[in-house]
């Protein structure tokens, strides 16, 4: 009994995707490959059986991958859908991943733990633009293996020429990209030629059948031994004597006795022990989840990296990077989205688009914008170095998500290409950008211009407001008339400030009536903010503390010439609020909300540590 | 027409995939560096029982008494040793458990050191909620739906470990390993996060919870696997014994502490049985075994006749019964 279990226990693990248009025979293989295997549960079979009967036909393979009920309605599977399987050899899990139009995130996420990827190409129709599209986004997420399943062959009666005519189309597609060879397999998923058995209808073909493939390609061929990379998930100190980092060798081999570099402080020490559960090891290897202890007592907290001192990985800030876009909300140039990567979290802005790519065409095209399911090179700058490798030598350190700051939502997969400007050694070279102090200071530049009457309260208010930005980690400053000066002179100053990455808060009691186009202008309209503070004329008057009212009433007593220079109304502002129905605090409360919506301020909760 | 408007195509210049490589490796894996399966699995959950660790503030595990919760305890266990489990156990108490459980559960947790909680919703039970009087959705609805969103809610928990895997039924096959609910603890499976690599997104807002399935990728064959491998202890009522049972229908449903015998029409048997999954005595049913070992039910499984779930009663009103569930709350 034991050895049975034993040699169960000794199995390998192969991860695959699986792609093809729609009515290509994807699910009708699937359930093919399930059956034959032997893992098909008699009641699932029973009520597929019970399904049949309705529909008064022969069984209906699919019936046993679809999923949610929603898509049953539709009769299409929308989501990446996990199937597992076994034969003696091998324990396999299934990414089925659809194949429609615009689910090229779902390929992408299916695609990205794949070791293997099945593209699944009609005999009877060739291949078509959507073939060549599944095994592009398979070969772009550094699937090491492509099989090209040439399905419906009864339909073409077997014949080897409609095959090679398909191999070479495809091999011609694939010699483009540069990628490896695919495996291509001739196959009726519904009769079962070349599934599992070699098929006796095409003789003519002497590779493997798709399972045996399945069971006797290398796995782990893209596991890399050589570089060790273990980034820090979680410090352990369950006691004062214990102190241990543990985490998940992403790749290489780590031994008792090792010199390690940890990144970023560059420090070297020793691997002193590999704590597990089950005992101390001589040594661990990728991918196995381990607790080191390390000789000297090192200021190393998660998210930083422990690696090969020969074979440092990257350090950067600035990256270039093959992005894959997932949300309904476009990408925005400029703009700054949380990026996971390892166990690190950083912000990041997008510095530019520096092109896109064609799917359907495989090409390289411009373009100033990445909408859903839409693929480009982006150059990114992000707050914390990276440590990380190109994702075709390492796809564990190679690859990132990005966060939407607002909606919490996975907007985008990503895969490093390259550190942009050669890296770290040329940083100090390299004058700070606007956007390096953006995320430095966790805040964009702006400048928040209050208007109003003289007597409506904007400096208490400008006041109010630089002490909460600052309460909450923003820089921020006010500037007033306290040293008279023209409103292009506050306009100037303001500008500069943004420049250095700062928030102003400008107080404008001007009672002339000059445009404020002119200072919006000079600041421009990116950091521009105009909040005006209403107030009656009465309100404002009991309000004045500057005696204006007093000295203009003395002076010609012409208030109604007062009232008429003052600003009363505000058209050109962003937010109006009322002074006599709110007090400083509620004030200041409308404002920040505004500022968070308009995307100024980060949301509180998520800024990362 | 628009053909003759149509600037000429360009050619697009030569494209090479930068995130592919093109050669095959030299050489492959060297068999010592190989890890099998169930070693890879298990590298992944305790690589997410971490992560959830590390990025919520107050995680909980989700502790049914059943086999999978044992794995689960057993990985977590792995994940933060020397340590200990740094967070607590809450296990949603029916009242209809049979007591092999009750005892198993005691021990067992008092023996790995665990901080076991439990919660019931008291009210639902004072007023005798069974499934005979309302139905077996019903009775779910109150002892373990409403429960559970109401212990999660009282604990003030924002992250939730469960036991549940893809391979259990098939609207779980999309389930993410990171599901995300909203205020109310309900499901959206429109609005499921896409994961990918091993690259999880824990961003919640205030109230928000998430429910993690750490077992996500494992099937129940490796389950039993793990368990034996690792001498991992489960509830006796997993391996075949002389029961008497009340033959109702099919289903075999053991008379001994059963709270609602005389609801029952179906001869009394005693029959050598054994039960695939735990759940409420009133609803879970036992299947004919012989398996008296770990060894002996994985060697069973490769004969398997009904799947899992199936000797659940709860799970027959309709195909659809368990994706209605997990919208409503449930794992
Ligand atoms: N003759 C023949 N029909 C097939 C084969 N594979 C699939 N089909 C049929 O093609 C149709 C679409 O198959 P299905 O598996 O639902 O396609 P999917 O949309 O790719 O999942 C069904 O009617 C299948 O029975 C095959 O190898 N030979």
């Amino acid at each position: 009994m034991t050895s049975f279990i034993a040699q169960k226990e000794e199995q390998e693990l192969l991860r695959f995707s699986t792609a093809g248009s729609v009515d290509d025979g994807k699910s009708t293989l699937i359930g093919r490959l399930l059956y034959d295997a032997k893992s098909l549960l008699d009641d699932q079979l029973s009520a597929l059986e019970a399904k049949a009967r309705v529909d008064g036909d022969q069984p209906d393979w699919a019936l046993l991958t679809d999923g949610l009920k929603a898509e049953r309605e539709q009769g299409i599977t929308i989501d990446v859908a996990y199937r597992f399987f076994a034969t003696p050899k091998r324990k396999f899990i299934i990414a089925d991943t659809p194949g429609h139009e615009q689910y090229t995130r779902n390929m992408a996420t299916g695609a990205s733990t794949a070791d293997l990827a099945i593209v699944l190409i009609d005999a009877r129709h060739g291949v078509r633009t959507q073939s060549k599209r599944h095994a592009f986004i398979a070969a772009l997420l550094g699937t090491p293996q492509l099989v090209v399943a040439v399905n419906k062959m009864d339909l073409v009666d077997y014949d080897q020429s409609v095959f090679e005519a398909i191999r070479r189309d495809f091999d011609h597609f694939v010699q483009q990209l540069g990628i490896r060879a695919p495996q291509y397999i001739p196959i009726s998923a519904l009769l079962g030629d070349n599934v599992v058995d070699h098929s006796e209808s095409m003789s003519w073909y002497e590779g493997p059948s798709l399972l045996h493939f399945l069971e006797s390609t290398p796995v782990g061929i893209n596991r890399n031994l050589k570089e060790l990379r273990f980034p820090v998930q979680y410090v352990s100190r369950p006691n004062q004597n214990f102190r241990g980092y543990s985490g998940q060798i992403l790749s290489g081999i780590v031994r008792k006795g090792d010199e390690i570099l940890v990144h970023p402080n560059q420090q070297r020490t020793t691997v002193e022990s590999i704590v597990t559960y089950d005992g101390e090891l001589e040594e661990a290897f990728a991918p196995m989840s381990v607790t080191l202890t390390l000789a000297d007592e090192l200021d190393i907290s998660r998210g930083d990296m422990l690696v090969t001192p020969r074979h440092e990985a990257g350090v950067a800030r600035d990256i270039e990077a093959i992005v894959v876009w997932m949300d309904h909300v476009p990408l925005q140039v400029n703009g700054t989205y949380t990026l996971k990567h390892t166990t690190r979290k950083t912000r990041a802005l997008v510095e530019a688009i520096r092109y896109k790519v064609d799917v359907e065409e495989a090409s390289q095209v411009e373009g100033q914008a990445l909408a859903l399911n839409e693929i480009g090179c982006l150059k990114l700058t992000t707050m914390q170095p990276l440590f990380f490798d190109a994702y075709q030598d390492n796809r564990k350190t190679g690859s990132f998500i990005l966060i939407d700051e607002q909606t919490n939502l996975t907007v985008a997969a990503g895969m490093i290409l390259k550190a942009d400007q050669g890296g770290s050694d040329t940083l100090l070279a390299n004058p700070v950008s606007a956007a390096e102090r953006a995320l430095y200071f966790n805040q964009k530049p702006l400048t928040l211009w209050l208007t109003g009457r003289v007597g409506a309260g904007q400096l208490a208010v400008a006041q109010a407001v630089e002490r909460a930005l600052f309460e909450r980690g923003g820089y921020a400053y006010r500037l007033d008339q306290s040293a008279p000066r023209g409103l292009f002179r506050l306009a100037e100053d303001a500008a500069l400030l943004n420049k250095a990455g700062l928030a102003a808060v400008v107080v404008d009691d001007f009672w002339q009536n000059p445009s404020r186009e002119a200072a919006r202008a000079q600041v421009g309209a990116d950091a521009w903010f105009e909040v005006h503070l209403e107030a009656s004329l009465g309100w404002a008057e009991a309000n004045d503390e500057s005696g204006f009212y007093e000295h203009v009433r003395g002076q010609r007593d012409h208030v109604d010439r007062a009232q008429q220079y003052q600003r009363t109304t505000a058209t050109d502002a962003d937010l109006t609020l009322n002074v006599e129905q709110l007090d400083v605090p509620e004030l200041v409360a409308s404002i920040l909300a505004a500022l968070e919506t308009r995307g100024f301020l980060g949301r509180l909760r998520d800024e990362p540590a | 027409m628009l053909e003759t408007i149509a600037p000429a195509q360009e050619q697009a210049p030569p494209f090479r995939l930068l995130t592919a490589k093109n050669q095959a490796p030299s050489r492959t894996l060297p068999d010592r560096y190989r890890l099998s399966h169930l070693r890879q699995l298990e590298a992944e959950s305790i690589h997410i029982i971490r992560e959830v660790v590390s990025e919520f503030e107050k995680p909980v595990m989700l502790y049914s008494v059943g086999k999978d919760s044992s794995v689960l305890v057993r990985l977590a266990q792995k994940a933060f040793f020397p340590g200990r489990v740094p967070f607590p156990l809450l296990h949603i108490d029916t009242g209809y458990k049979y007591q092999e459980m009750y005892s198993f559960r005691d021990q067992f947790t008092k023996e790995n050191d665990l901080d076991l909680r439990v919660y019931t919703n008291q009210p639902a039970v004072k007023d005798g909620t069974n499934p005979y009087d309302l139905g077996t959705a019903a009775c779910c609805g109150q002892l373990k739906t409403k429960a559970l969103l109401d212990g999660l809610a009282a604990g003030g928990y924002d992250a939730a470990f469960g036991g549940a895997r893809r391979d259990e039924e098939k609207s779980r096959a999309k389930e993410r390993i990171y599901s995300f609910r909203d205020r109310f603890g309900q499901w959206d499976p429109k609005n499921q996060r896409p994961e990918l690599w091993s690259l999880f997104n824990g961003h919640i807002r205030e109230g928000e919870s998430i429910r993690v399935f750490p077992l996500s990728n494992w099937t129940e064959i490796d389950i039993w696997q793990y368990i034996e491998l690792e001498n991992i202890p489960i509830v006796p009522l997993y391996f075949a014994q002389e029961r008497e049972v009340i033959d109702a229908g099919g289903t075999l449903i053991p008379v001994d502490n059963f709270p609602f015998r005389d609801r029952l029409r179906g001869p009394i048997k005693t029959v050598k049985t054994r039960f695939r999954s735990l759940g409420c005595s009133p609803c879970t049913g036992a299947i004919r075994s012989e398996a008296t070992t770990v060894g002996e039910i994985i060697k069973e499984m490769f004969q398997v006749r009904t799947s899992e779930r199936a000797n659940r009663v709860i799970d027959h009103a309709s195909d659809d019964a368990m994706e209605r569930k997990k919208r409503e709350g449930y794992f």
